[in-house]
């Protein structure tokens, strides 16, 4: 079985919600719709104090070449535009909206039928992702209909779902597989169609079987789409990793996907695009999981953008006594939250609460030099040195020493055995180097 | 008190894997006890003291500096100390003084040690440190073995054991044709530093280093291949004068070294490939020194040696990049 060849960790998988069923959360009483849920630049809010508006009405429109459209989720009148602070710990404009019944914009398809074909040319079916606002639903939240505009003189040759879903806790991706294949799977075919190619693998780690054989008795009927079961590590959801597990190409320092000829998607955003554009809908509800050991009873539910976190954690139960964290997203690479009022937006994949006692860091002590980050990072960085090389500012070092490679996925972190902050200080000189790369090309 | 202001924010990785400090020291010394009990069944009540001794006095030094010389809290229980204390020992004659053994252990500690500011910063193994400061202060003490009587060594005076030539002096002084039997030198019925006797017990170690996810196999298998193929070379040009490569591999501190004393974490490479060269680096300066040197044994200066030139090392070979550069 194929994975990625450098480094990888082997976290608990903790997976508390698997083979929970999908369950529609209700509607709050107001969204607060951030008009910055994706990577580039906020979207230009389109609708004002007191305008009414429906489940699926356009609010705001993109502000860039990489950004997108966003879209209310609810029916009702819009409240305010505020600022607000987001899932990034940023305070930054929303759309207030109070909530009033649940019309939807007579365009969307709501029935639950499958449509299978798709005679939109390439241009068309792009068009449409990006007027959804469709964006990478794994956490990183790049506007997908960039990723299907290759730079010229690049040729896709493949399409990778991103279906392994890494990250410990998280049980969206796979719940999602589990009862939402056929879309998935037409949404493949689509995605193939836009990008101009007719092979697509979908990448699943072999810790959900269910998963696997699931979308490997769908994926039979439709040609060209090969399900891959991988061997469990961690980041193997990162992009480059998943390449190196799928085709075996190691995508260079600074490149992208598409230098090796793939284009790498997200199995949530497969279905956004599949709703995109079978269904007319744009993205304005997801699946989120909800998760942590002291949680009574960790779900995945299907939210509407802009509930407040809090009503997730409700609906799984409360809120635990012994809470010390609230992470959006994963124990990896999640962040941590300020408050439980934080909106659910377009890369919450998850709520994760995480105990009192699990919160604490320990101290930490001097480098032993034990080289087991080395061994760790996915990049086939030295993690021990690039911390050093940014205590010390060292940002030519840092450079050469290929800081700017770092995905974050902070496995060195979690392997430290004298719990060193690696990932904090390497982030810190990550963005300092990036910020004199980007200089220096000017 | 508000739910808000109690709720805990940094960034990520929010788990940790649970390895630590003193799971990697205490792992090592577990990894010792099969040499250690081999040592017992040998050298018997010798070993038992040299290595107390060691141990009682590493821990207690460090615990004395950190705690009156540097003013900071004693880190003594993360097992750093006590591992330093048993190499030590390992490294040592079974019938050695308890006297001289405090000062290798002041040496260890002191200056191998704590001098360059305690665990991770100390540029060579401390325990080695010890060891050659005794060499070269107490050389007739230092290179006096007691010979090795089963399960008969309990005299009330330990020093005054009987002692004689080891695997290495032999072929040193070229008496080729007295050396034991492979038998003897992998179970550990033969002459020598206390810990370094058994190859077998040596190699269950290795296993559980590995096992444990403790090391990796790179230094100690570099070590290893090297000196055998340096010797088995030597070997085929002239039988009569060098010894066996297998001879090579299981006489003196060799195994110890390679897999106990050359993997230190503070003192070695950081890289795959760093830990290789560093690996073949001791390799070869062990079998000179043996083959060409006066001393009998090579492996500890060889590990210092090199010891000194992994900062150099860990500069210019660098890990495998993503993608390649």
């Amino acid at each position: 079985m194929r994975t990625f060849r450098i480094g990888g960790i082997h976290p608990p998988e903790n997976k508390l919600s698997a083979g929970k069923k999908i369950t529609a959360l209700a509607v709050p009483k107001q969204v607060i719709i951030p008009l910055s849920q994706h990577i580039g630049a906020p979207a230009q809010a389109v609708v004002k104090k007191g305008d009414v508006v429906k489940v699926g009405t356009l609010l705001a429109k993109a502000g860039g070449f990489v950004s997108a459209n966003i879209h209310s989720s609810v029916s009702g009148k819009v409240n305010k535009i505020d600022n607000v602070i987001d899932a990034s710990g940023y305070r930054r404009p929303a759309v207030f909206i109070d909530v009033e019944g649940d019309e939807w914009e007579e365009t969307i398809d709501r029935s639950e039928a499958l449509v299978k074909e798709c005679n939109l040319s390439q241009k068309e079916i792009i068009d449409k992702i990006a007027a959804a606002g469709v964006v990478g639903m794994g956490g990183a939240t790049f506007p997908t209909q960039v990723k299907l505009m290759p730079p010229p003189g690049c040729k896709a040759e493949i399409v990778i779902v991103n279906a392994v879903e890494c990250e410990p806790y998280l049980t969206a991706d796979h719940s999602l597989m589990l009862e939402k294949g056929e879309q998935i799977l037409v949404g493949v075919t689509i995605l193939m169609k836009a990008a101009g190619v007719n092979r697509a693998v979908i990448g699943i780690e072999n810790n959900k079987p269910d998963a696997i054989a699931n979308m490997q008795k769908l994926a039979a009927q439709y040609p060209g789409v090969e399900v891959m079961p991988l061997k469990v590590k961690y980041p193997q959801g990162g992009e480059k990793q998943l390449i190196d597990a799928v085709i075996g190409k190691q995508v260079k320092s600074g490149a992208l996907p598409i230098s090796v000829g793939a284009i790498v998607q997200n199995v949530g955003t497969v279905y956004a695009i599949y709703e995109a554009v079978q269904k007319n809908k744009p993205l304005f509800e997801r699946v989120v999981t909800v998760t942590g050991k002291s949680l009574k009873n960790p779900s995945n539910f299907l939210v509407r953008m802009g509930t407040p976190m809090s009503a997730l954690i409700e609906a799984a139960g409360g809120m635990p006594e012994d809470t010390g964290k609230i992470i959006g997203g994963g124990p990896m690479m999640g962040k941590a939250l300020v408050s439980a009022e934080v909106p659910v937006c377009k890369g919450s994949s998850g709520v994760l609460l995480l105990t009192k006692a699990e919160s604490v860091r320990k101290p930490m002590h001097d480098c032993i030099r034990c080289a087991k980050c080395v061994s760790a990072c996915p990049m086939g960085l030295n993690p021990a040195f690039l911390m050093k090389a940014t205590v010390y500012q060292n940002w030519e070092m840092a450079e050469k020493e290929n800081i700017q490679d770092c995905i974050e996925c902070g496995s060195c972190s979690y392997t430290c055995p004298a719990y060193r902050p690696l990932l904090d200080n390497i982030r810190v000189g990550k963005a300092k180097v990036m910020g004199i790369i980007r200089a220096r090309k000017k | 008190m508000n739910m808000e202001n109690s709720l805990y924010i940094s960034p990520s990785p929010h788990i940790h894997g649970g390895d630590s400090i003193s799971r990697n020291m205490y792992g090592v010394l577990i990894a010792l006890i099969p040499a250690f009990l081999v040592s017992l069944y040998f050298f018997g009540l010798g070993a038992l003291i040299v290595t107390a001794t060691s141990v009682v006095a590493c821990v207690l030094f460090e615990y004395l500096i950190q705690k009156f010389l540097m003013k900071k809290e004693p880190t003594i229980c993360d097992g750093s100390a006590a591992l330093t204390g048993v190499l030590l020992a390992f490294n040592l004659p079974s019938n050695l003084p308890v006297w001289i053994i405090l000062i290798g252990a002041l040496a260890a500690i002191g200056i191998g040690k704590m001098s360059f500011g305690g665990l991770g910063n100390n540029i060579f193994n401390p325990a080695l440190v010890g060891r050659v400061f005794l060499l070269i202060s107490f050389p007739a003490q230092m290179t006096t073995w007691p010979v090795v009587d089963a399960l008969n060594a309990f005299p009330m005076t330990y020093t005054d054991a009987e002692t004689g030539a080891t695997v290495l002096s032999l072929m040193n002084e070229g008496a080729l044709t007295e050396l034991p039997s492979y038998t003897d030198m992998l179970i550990g019925c033969k002459g020598g530093s206390l810990g370094e006797i058994s190859a077998v017990a040596l190699l269950l170690g290795f296993a559980f280093l590995l096992w444990k996810k403790i090391i990796t196999w790179h230094i100690p298998v570099a070590v290893i291949v090297t000196v055998f193929v340096f010797t088995g070379i030597m070997h085929l040009v002239n039988p009569a004068a060098y010894a066996s490569p297998v001879v090579h591999v299981l006489s003196g501190g060799l195994l110890l070294g390679a897999i106990f004393m050359a993997t230190d974490y503070v003192t070695s490479p950081m890289t795959k490939n760093g830990m290789l060269i560093y690996g073949v680096g001791i390799g070869l300066l062990t079998s000179i020194i043996r083959l060409f040197g006066s001393y009998p044994e090579g492996m500890s200066f060889a590990i210092l040696i090199m010891n000194a030139l992994t900062p150099l090392i860990n500069t210019y070979v660098k890990p495998n990049y993503f993608g390649g550069k």
